[in-house]
């Protein structure tokens, strides 16, 4: 037995409540086998995403603050955030209020709760890595899944810029990888990891984000990739959702299912495949996951 | 449009702002150009953003706010972690969109601030975003009614979007973006 952490503050955000579902029913089911008890107080907002930071510095700040404010106040220093947006405002928040005094002095003011800072922000991949021992692999593996051939996309959020987020290798993480292949997954090496996807463009400028997913789904098969393993909903959103566009666009097929790590770890450790929502993607995974090549 | 150095340029106070706004420190680029290199969207971009930063430092606030960059830029981060110097190149594209919107600048990728204004309208109501609605409100901020239309349905399908908004900590939410609103406008 390790003696690390299993109680764990949990802030969805509002992907993970509507386009995530899949991220958050797959997590919540990880967790479960792990023996990790979340704990969500009501009342948690928006962590502002794009529009945040676009439209005003103070705005990008205080909306995270208000949400972790919650969670401190409930006495909860450990916060897991599976969507990587919102880890990311939460973290560069956390990051500018302990570097700007004056910033920090409008937030306090302008959030009305107060606010130490003394939360950890943790995503899921940070914690399941310290909780995945060998000798909690041998016991919760119960599915082989040797069939799969799957890329890691960690995408911009999860470790840019290193300064704020100070999670894994910058420009070749292996977190991801790593808990994969404990669980007996083969995952390949790529060089698309934390290359962008266009992120919220897809609703303003589609073409940039059909562009840069191709770029992406292309890569993924020229190494051979058979799937792409995801751990944010944008991520997925632009990569599964507008895989016909892409299609469409370039004349190809890729047919190549996005599933977020979690949906994977969850099969591995013997979830059913009902219970980890793989119908609610667009690129069906179900042939792969049969084990017929599709 | 060209960088043209005037003397006015050097002395108004647009490279003081970006700087207010961004906490970065322009004046140690160095052109290198990594950033340029490394950007994904640079391929649709008017100015590249090395010349960005370039125009930031002489002051030329017309280039830079009437730009199509300082909207296309994802954030993506590609370029603040790749910079030798230390440069925050994508916190100052977050600075002169912020200078934009307050002074009111025409901008030139107008969609993608409608869907931030939108996104903020979103979240003073429901405390959270609805995304629903929030794209009903955009087909009505831009008039592109047709737009992914037919994905929408296959998203409602497959159960990815909820229909019923939720308003959440409704009145501490409204209380914080007054308040901010206030701030901000004292700042102006
Ligand atoms: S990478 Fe940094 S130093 Fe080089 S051109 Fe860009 S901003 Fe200037
Ligand atoms: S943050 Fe913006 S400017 Fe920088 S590399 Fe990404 S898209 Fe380009």
């Amino acid at each position: 037995m390790t003696d690390a952490k299993t109680t764990f503050g949990y802030y969805p955000g509002c992907s993970l409540h509507s386009t995530g579902a899949e991220y958050d029913i797959s997590f919540k089911a990880v967790c479960e086998k792990l023996g990790i008890e979340l704990q969500e107080p009501k009342g948690w907002i928006c962590c502002g995403a794009t529009a945040g930071h676009m439209t005003s510095k103070l705005l990008a700040a205080a909306l995270p603050v208000r949400t972790m404010s919650l969670y401190e106040q409930a006495g909860i220093s450990d916060i897991v955030v599976p969507c990587a947006a919102c880890y990311a405002r939460c973290k560069a928040a956390l990051h500018e209020t302990a570097h700007d005094k004056e910033l920090k002095k409008d937030v306090d003011e302008v959030v009305g709760r107060p606010f130490a800072g003394k939360v950890k922000i943790l995503n899921p991949l940070e914690v399941f890595i310290n909780l995945l021992t060998p000798e909690k692999v041998k016991t919760l593996v119960t599915k082989p899944l040797t069939q799969m051939k799957v890329v890691c996309y960690y995408g911009c959020l999860l470790t840019r810029p290193p300064k704020v987020m100070q999670f894994d290798v910058c420009e070749y993480p292996m977190s991801m990888d790593k808990i994969l292949r404990a669980v007996g997954i083969k995952t390949l090496d790529w060089s698309y990891k934390t290359d962008c996807c266009g992120g919220s463009l897809a609703l303003t400028r589609t073409d940039i984000v059909v562009k840069l997913a191709r770029d992406i789904l292309e890569e993924a098969r020229a190494v051979g990739a058979n799937a792409i393993a995801v751990a944010c909903p944008l991520c997925h959103a632009n990569l599964d959702t507008r895989q016909t566009e892409v299609e469409e666009k370039y004349a190809t097929t890729y047919n190549i299912p996005i599933l977020y790590f979690t949906q994977l770890l969850g099969l591995a450790f013997g979830v059913p495949a009902e219970d980890l929502a793989f119908k609610k993607h667009l690129v069906s995974p179900e042939p792969l996951l049969a084990g017929t090549p599709a | 449009m060209e960088l043209a150095v005037t003397k006015e340029c050097i002395r108004g106070d647009f490279a003081r702002k970006v700087l207010e706004e961004s906490g970065t420190n322009v004046n140690l680029c160095f052109q290198c150009k990594k950033c340029t290199a490394g950007c994904p969207i640079a391929y649709e971009m008017d100015v590249m953003p090395s010349k960005i930063i370039h125009a930031v430092r002489l002051g030329q606030k017309d280039l830079v706010l009437n730009s199509k960059t300082i909207w296309l830029c994802a954030s993506c981060e590609t370029c603040t972690t790749r910079c030798p110097q230390d440069v925050d190149i994508a916190k100052v594209m977050d600075a002169a969109r912020i200078v934009a919107l307050r002074e009111g600048v025409e901008p030139k990728e107008p969609e993608i601030p409608a869907f931030a204004r939108t996104m903020v309208r979103n979240i003073w109501w429901h405390g959270r975003t609805f995304e629903l609605g929030m794209i009903g409100r955009l087909k009505l901020a831009t008039g592109q009614f047709l737009k992914d239309t037919g994905l929408g349905m296959k998203m409602l399908w497959h159960g990815k979007l909820s229909l019923l908004p939720s308003f959440t900590d409704f009145f501490g939410v409204k209380g914080m973006m007054a308040r901010i609103k206030k701030k901000e406008a004292e700042k102006k």
